[in-house]
């Protein structure tokens, strides 16, 4: 044993030599380094798995067009499940590797990445999750949301089921189930602000973490209060649970409206597939479906190196995301190279590009995107799809909701923590 | 021979007390601390700094879960929770009342260490898994009571921005910077551990976990102790939980959940149990593992294989490996990385002579 013992030694000790190897990193001429961070092994790999390789298919399409004027796009990943301590290694080594920005994943890590972000000048994107605050620019100069935030999803959720009830929701039930952390209570200051303006009655059910077990919840909205309309801002397990529990208890499901985490592909295979979620409503901040110029392409691309394309492009919602958000990216850097005329752009470079995306469609996958300085949600666009027959039936287009109200939440809240 | 215990003659108490009687180990320490204090700072980068500072948080973390586990005998999966206590309680204290580090760190200690001898009085009366669960239980209360209560966590968002620490009117901003400051708090950690662990506290928690009816017949307080224990061991979890929120500037509950409890007793267990350097070896094992297996898989593993379709491969492959050597750490040695470290010693101290 103990022979054993001192080879074993030795070998921890290579694997620590190996570590101060492996810092060393190659840099080509004309390529721009953006970090992507994934959770393809954590608690959210379904969303990673699909995602993910969105990302790297279309920067890859890009770089097989020739790169953005001659510049060709690296986009190490590197998988942090969803881990911070992991997720704050992975950002100073994506940051070594000379990454010009980030694309960051996962709430947690958002907030722990932001302070890095400011100092180091990089910009990072958090889509569809993280700070709803750092929708305001002027207090998150490097953080952009890039997609609708929280708060503008719960608005949406609001104005979508106004639409649906007839167009006023005075004297309405409305029952908001969430996932109960911080991420689930971050839309409730919206939820309660509008109350008072659309004059609806509110009652919120918390599923609690892991969120494996939503019965309780689900018999009390199905059985007791009997809202008029149900926002579901779960993640996880239990948007499935949701649908299915929902279905068997008789409550229509295309009274429900699923914020943007609970509304993948997964989830409704999850609840038993596309018969048992007639009629849900998901919403979403990049197109779902196959059907875009972006995604074709990509097929293209694929079909000409003589592969079959990836199987993650069959989870259309995630992959497309994804796709959305390099594709943001890409806009960034071609904006970045405008104002470099050509030369190797800073973070700081990349962080005005962003500001600079005017209108940005992207052949319908994309909202028509504006980021200013200020605004860093670009709009806060969301698309509410509904399930029909075996896949997604578009109900609206690209909707902005009470604007204002988002805006100045942001502001206010973004304000506050600035002043500490 | 310099490093043999034969000829080396205690003339005094005081080198009868001294930490380190060897010359040996004396001039290790000293190389030891030229190394991490001058040479690592002037040419680590800042990413091998982020690695080291890492590990330097969760040693702290380590060496007090191993004073309750390790030397006395009872378990918490509470740790996790017991660290956002500290990281919460700094926080506030930093943001509502601008708190130097000199103040906030001890504070999220002795909050941790307050919240723990609530959690550990169950020990008195329960032992082994169904203490286990107790302590599980505590780690769900307090989070729970984190993420509703605005007044502590801040917000519904339940994180608190913090600036980074200021010593002597620097910032420490930089990852070197912060290399510093918190190998100054891993070392007095190890320090005070070591020499805890020879004072008659911690003989009392020793005599405790070997036999706790023969530690109360030879006059300990278990009551007592089982409660100090517990105390020192969150206090140690309270200042990880500080260290942390400085490190990152911001305290989130979300950063130490169930899983951070179990992460810091698999580094116990495997860095080995009741041993104050077998902490430092799991906080480093823990640590640097998934670091290097992603190394190994993606640069080596990249050669052979490329592209797209195994970035899941790689992912999961690497799961698969870390589990897979944590066995067979385990299995070669069942005591830990420390008494592998000391088989190694024990070997070349009679070498090349071993007969």
């Amino acid at each position: 044993m103990r022979g054993v013992s001192v080879r074993l030694g030795v070998f921890s000790a290579a694997m620590l030599a190996g570590l101060a190897w492996a810092g060393v990193s190659q840099a080509q001429t004309k390529t721009i380094t953006i970090g992507v961070q994934c959770d393809r092994t954590g608690p959210t790999q379904i969303v990673g798995t699909a995602l993910c390789p969105g990302v790297h298919d279309y920067i890859n399409l890009i770089n097989s067009q020739g790169g953005i004027d001659g510049w060709k796009i690296n986009d190490p990943e590197i998988d942090q499940q969803y881990k911070v301590p992991l997720a704050v290694e992975a950002y100073e080594r994506e940051k070594q590797q000379g990454a010009l920005g980030i694309m960051i994943y996962g709430t947690p890590i958002t907030e722990a990445l932001n302070a890095k972000l400011e100092q180091d000048k990089i910009p990072g994107t958090s889509p569809g999750f993280g700070i709803a605050a750092s929708a305001d620019g002027k207090y998150y100069p490097y953080l952009f949301p890039i997609a609708a935030t929280y708060w503008s999803q719960a608005a949406a959720g609001i104005k979508y089921a106004k639409e649906q009830l007839g167009g006023s929701l005075n004297g309405k039930k409305i029952a908001y189930i969430f996932y109960d952390n911080p991420a689930g209570h971050e839309p409730l200051p919206i939820l309660e602000a509008l109350q008072k303006t659309e004059g609806y009655q509110l009652r919120t059910f918390a599923v609690p973490p892991p969120g494996v077990d939503v019965s309780a919840q689900v018999l009390a909205i199905a059985q007791e209060y009997r809202p008029d309309f149900v926002i579901d801002h779960t993640f996880g397990k239990s948007p499935a649970l949701i649908i299915k529990g929902l279905k068997q208890n008789g409550y229509p499901l295309n009274k429900v409206v699923a914020l943007v985490w609970a509304s993948g592909e997964a989830d409704i295979k999850a609840a038993g597939g596309w018969n048992v979620a007639q009629g849900y409503n998901t919403m979403q901040f990049a197109g779902a479906g196959e059907n875009y110029p972006a995604i074709n392409q990509i097929k293209a691309m694929y079909k000409k190196e003589g592969k079959p394309p990836p199987a993650a492009m069959q989870s259309t919602v995630y992959y497309n995301r994804g796709v959305f958000q390099a594709a943001v990216w890409v806009a960034a850097i071609k904006n970045a190279l405008k104002l470099t005329h050509g030369q190797k752009p800073t973070g700081t470079d990349i962080k005005k590009g962003f500001e600079m995306i005017h209108n940005f469609a992207l052949g319908g996958l994309v909202p028509p995107l504006t980021i200013t300085p200020a605004d860093h949600e670009g709009g806060g666009w969301v698309q509410v799809f509904q399930v029909q027959g075996n896949g997604f039936k578009k109900m609206t287009p690209w909707i902005q909701a009470y604007r204002k109200l988002v805006v100045a939440t942001a502001e206010k809240t973004a304000a506050k923590l600035a002043a500490k | 021979m310099f490093h043999r215990e034969s000829g080396v003659f205690k003339t005094s108490y005081a080198a009868d007390l001294a930490l380190f009687p060897l010359p040996i180990a004396q001039m290790a320490a000293a190389v030891l601390a030229v190394f991490f204090v001058i040479i690592v700072p002037l040419t680590f980068g800042p990413y091998l700094t982020t690695i080291l500072n890492l590990i330097l948080i969760a040693t702290v973390g380590a060496l007090g879960l191993n004073i309750l586990v390790g030397y006395t005998g009872q378990i918490s999966i509470g740790h996790g929770a017991f660290m956002s206590v500290g990281a919460y309680t700094a926080a506030n204290l930093i943001t509502r009342i601008h708190a130097p580090f000199w103040l906030a760190i001890p504070a999220g200690g002795l909050m941790a260490a307050a919240v723990g001898v609530i959690v550990g009085i169950p020990s008195l009366r329960i032992k082994g898994i169904y203490l286990a669960i107790a302590t599980l239980a505590a780690q769900f209360i307090i989070e729970w009571i984190i993420n509703h209560v605005t007044w502590i966590s801040g917000g519904i968002e339940s994180s608190i921005q913090v600036p980074p620490p200021t010593v002597f009117g620097v910032k420490l901003a930089s990852q070197q910077q912060l290399y510093l400051f918190l190998l100054f708090f891993a070392v007095l950690a190890i320090v005070a551990t070591l020499n805890l662990m020879r004072s008659r506290i911690g003989r009392a928690f020793i005599a405790i976990r070997d036999q706790d009816i023969a530690a109360e017949i030879i006059g300990i307080n278990i009551f007592r102790y089982k409660l100090y224990s517990f105390a020192i061991s969150s206090f140690y979890a309270g200042v990880t939980g500080v260290l942390y929120t400085y490190y990152l500037g911001i305290a989130n509950y979300e950063q130490f959940q169930l899983d951070v409890s179990i992460d810091y007793l698999a580094m116990i267990i495997i860095g080995g149990l009741g041993s104050v350097l077998g902490s430092v070896f799991g906080a480093i094992f823990i640590t640097v593992l998934p670091i290097l297996t992603r190394f190994l898989l993606t640069d080596i593993g990249g050669i052979f294989l490329s592209g797209v379709p195994i970035a899941n491969m790689v992912s999961n492959l690497r799961l698969i490996i870390f589990g897979a050597l944590i066995i067979l750490f385990l299995v070669v040695e069942p005591e830990g990385l420390d008494r592998l470290w000391r088989n190694i010693r024990n070997y070349f101290r009679v070498w090349p002579f071993s007969y």
